[in-house]
């Protein structure tokens, strides 16, 4: 009861980003053979491994045809998708350090073009969300996470919910505009762990 | 002594932030960098209008194993025809049949009309430190002769058309390590990133005709003139996705659907931005 009680306000948060379209049809798309031809045309020198990351998957398919804004039954089959792609940590624990959270989240480094190889991504959770206070530089492309534990009275079930969010954003919302760090392979377990540390310790400044 | 003035507003403007806290003190810093960007934004200071010049020079210097200038390049308005044409780019043109925006007619009108090999403009479409780019001067002068015109390109011919429709379903594409596209950050009013304020394109209206208006553009950050190739490069470099190549069709597809959702909006170019 509780937890679809969150979810729903979860739902209800992130269906606020979206724009005020509500027609739930598929947009009248051009052929999509016509758009590979332009794909390739543009992206057709890239590394092989590159141009694999900008084939949309089953997921993405949908959500770029209906421009994000996704019937239910639709959203049904992503959520249900994208949640059995979560792997939860071996050990069943969810916190990490905060402190190396709080890095992650002021980190926007790694996997554009310009960025070397071997650079280790940020989360840089701080370009759409504010989370500590005296942060004033922060994006609103997503809501605001200040006292995100507290808020929640620090609950294990909201833990483990954080864990889900940040590793596959679509398990929680179908088309969320929030990357799907886990699935994506852009953050590793331990960074997802330092992150919900970072929401939800007692001791973040994201907490006080 | 501009310049000093204006690196000395920007430092004030970054004090300003660092002692911010409290939402008010947000809404406040952003209007202190709306104060920044309007006192920059003098023509008379803007070193966006030596490209201009440079790029007059560069217009009428003959060049190539023709030995000509561009001055008879038809850029959609006539051999030669300069005032406005840039209000009306993209566009199609049947001598190459093609839609086209202004740097790829450039390109165009370099090799058919010059015969110039432009492997080394190509290769200088960007410029740097002691490497100016002919493609950014060019831009900068005959984008400036539309000037006070309003964006309004055609979309009649069946080319056109099929460029709007693939530059919108581009403009949704998700990809990348991220799941980016460009609508991620710019299909709704009033957002950020970190301070950075987002406009929408998602629909016809003001935030994209002062955007598009607006560009090229000089980049105090980069020190550069910029063209909306260069915009869109980075705007994929920060969506996670591969280079894509210059002068290509799918940024061109964007720029007919970016340019459609700012019809009617005024140019003032070069501008001068952040």
């Amino acid at each position: 009861m509780k937890r679809s009680l969150t979810l729903a306000a979860l739902v209800l948060v992130a269906g606020s980003w979206m724009t005020a379209a509500t027609a739930q049809t598929a947009v009248k798309a051009p052929d999509p053979a016509l758009v590979d031809r332009y794909m390739k045309s543009t992206f057709g020198k890239a590394p092989p491994e590159w141009q694999a990351r900008i084939e949309p998957d089953e997921t993405l398919k949908a959500c770029n045809a209906y421009h994000n804004n996704v019937p239910s039954a639709e959203a049904d089959k992503i959520v249900a998708r994208e949640l059995a792609r979560v792997v939860y940590p071996a050990d069943g624990k969810f916190l990490g350090n905060w402190k190396e959270g709080a890095k992650i989240a002021n980190n926007g480094r790694g996997g554009q073009f310009s960025d070397p190889p071997d650079t280790v991504s940020g989360g840089n959770c701080y370009a759409c969300h504010q989370m500590e206070q005296k942060e004033v530089s922060f994006g609103t492309l997503g809501p605001s996470l200040t006292n995100y534990g507290k808020d929640r009275k620090f609950d294990p079930e909201e833990i483990k919910n954080a864990y889900t969010k940040v590793y596959n954003s679509q398990a929680v919302l179908a088309c969320s505009n929030m990357p799907r760090f886990g699935v994506n392979k852009v953050l590793s377990e331990q960074q997802i762990k330092d992150i919900v540390a970072f929401l939800f310790d007692p001791e973040s400044p994201i907490n006080k | 002594m501009r310049t000093t003035a204006i690196w000395s507003a920007a430092a004030a403007v970054l004090a300003f932030c660092a002692i911010g806290l409290s939402a008010n003190a947000q809404d406040a810093s952003e209007k202190e960098i709306e104060r920044y960007r309007e006192m920059i934004s003098d023509p008379m200071s803007n070193p966006g209008y030596l490209a201009v010049d440079r790029g007059e020079a560069l217009w009428s210097e003959a060049r190539g194993t023709k030995n000509v200038s561009l001055e008879k390049c038809d850029l959609g308005l006539g051999a030669g025809k300069l005032e406005g044409a840039f209000a009306k780019l993209p566009r199609y043109f049947a001598d190459a049949d093609k839609v086209m925006d202004l740097e790829q007619r450039l390109l165009w009108c370099m090799q058919n009309l010059q015969g110039l090999d432009t492997k080394d403009v190509i290769a200088r479409r960007f410029s740097g430190p002691g490497r100016a780019s002919d493609m950014e001067d060019l831009v900068a002068f005959i984008a400036n002769k539309s000037n006070g015109m309003k964006i309004d390109i055609p979309v009649a011919h069946a080319k056109e058309q099929e460029m709007l429709a693939v530059g919108e379903a581009l403009f949704y594409r998700r990809g990348g390590v991220n799941d980016f596209s460009c609508a991620t950050c710019h299909a709704d009013e009033g957002k950020r990133i970190r301070l950075q304020g987002l406009p929408n394109f998602s629909k016809p209206g003001k935030p994209a005709q002062e955007t598009m208006g607006g560009w090229p553009t000089y980049r105090v950050s980069q020190g550069a003139l910029r063209t909306m190739q260069h915009r869109l490069w980075d705007c994929f470099r920060q969506q996670r996705w591969p280079v894509p190549e210059y002068g290509s069709d799918a940024i061109t597809a964007l720029t007919v659907f970016l340019q459609k959702q700012a019809s009617a909006g005024e140019l003032n170019v070069p501008s001068i931005k952040r």
